[in-house]
């Protein structure tokens, strides 16, 4: 089903649908994480890409046109680009271990200390929110300062900033 | 959207449960999945629902363009807030041990405030990208959907 919806957005013109396609396509990789017993991933999932991206895709529809162009030059060398990247990812994958063996680096190398740690270190049930909050705080604090500079971007670029400055300091918004 | 009766009602309806749940996740998120991530993405549906609903000028009477900008920051600055307090009682920078006499009750402590801060952050950013979209005027009519 993830890939019928991938092709239908590629194949469909209007891009109202195509926007609404890229939402189904988020809530069923969303249920593909629930099956692989990732909720906290699959929480973002269903919250961020089909909730918050579709609205910001649709804000941005009603800003730009509502149907694809037609595309001026051939999409020959396109095409091979995607070919040669999807063929050597699944290259890639050839290498990695069968999912679900017990020996892989994921399962061997530090997950199962926090696993093992995390109830005595931290003392809370969720070991996800404990490595995200505690173990990997740094992390964490630099993607909310990613976040935090997206959002200063994109005020930037078409936000009110600009413009209430240009007005000067009377110009409400 | 002004004809749309059921559509008000119905939003009306949802933006509150919406917003308990955003804040269920966030300060549940120690038990159960969840975060601050999650969380400020639900917490600014709410308002982008609000805005979309009722429109742009009634979601910013209530949660001021300011404010949002000023809350962007202060997410930011709770989180490295945090870091620095552990500091400050002679821990490494983000060691939350720091926060109480037992360090199980400083990590508690410590990452309920970290999350707090990735929670207000997200939905700021969030609800401010929407209004940015949003603010500009549109080019397609309802009708041309």
């Amino acid at each position: 089903m993830l890939i019928a919806t991938a092709l239908s957005v590629v194949q469909t013109k209007r891009l109202f649908a195509v926007v609404m396609l890229s939402g189904v396509f988020s809530l069923l990789s969303a249920l593909l994480f629930v099956m692989l017993d990732a909720v906290d991933v699959a929480f973002t999932e269903a919250a961020v890409g089909a909730g918050i991206s579709t609205v910001l895709m649709l804000g941005t529809l009603a800003l730009t046109s509502r149907t694809e162009r037609t595309p001026t030059r051939s999409s020959l060398i396109p095409l091979l680009v995607v070919v040669v990247t999807g063929a050597v990812l699944v290259y890639g994958t050839m290498d990695m271990p069968n999912f679900g063996l017990a020996d892989t680096p994921a399962n061997n190398h530090i997950a199962a200390e926090f696993l093992k740690q995390s109830p005595h270190e931290i003392g809370i049930p969720n070991v996800v929110t404990a490595i995200l909050a505690s173990y990997r705080g740094y992390d964490t604090l630099g993607e909310v300062v990613v976040v935090f500079t997206a959002g200063i971007g994109v005020l930037l670029l078409i936000g009110q900033l600009g413009r209430r400055r240009r007005k000067g300091k009377g110009g409400k918004v | 959207m002004r004809h749309h009766l059921i559509l008000r009602v119905i939003t009306k309806l949802l933006v509150g449960p919406i917003m308990l749940f955003a804040l269920y996740v966030q300060f549940h998120g120690d038990f159960s999945p969840g975060g601050g991530f999650q969380a400020g993405v639900i917490f600014a549906v709410a308002f982008i629902l609000y805005g979309i609903v009722f429109g742009l000028h009634k979601v910013q009477h209530v949660f001021p363009p300011w404010l949002v900008h000023k809350m962007m920051a202060l997410g930011a600055l709770i989180y490295a807030g945090t870091g620095v307090v552990s500091l400050f009682l002679n821990h490494t920078y983000l060691d939350y041990s720091a926060l109480a006499h037992h360090p199980e009750h400083g990590q508690h402590y410590g990452i309920f405030a970290v999350e707090l801060g990735v929670g207000v952050t997200v939905s700021a950013v969030m609800v401010a990208i929407y209004y940015a979209f949003a603010a500009r005027p549109p080019r397609l009519s309802d009708e041309e959907w």
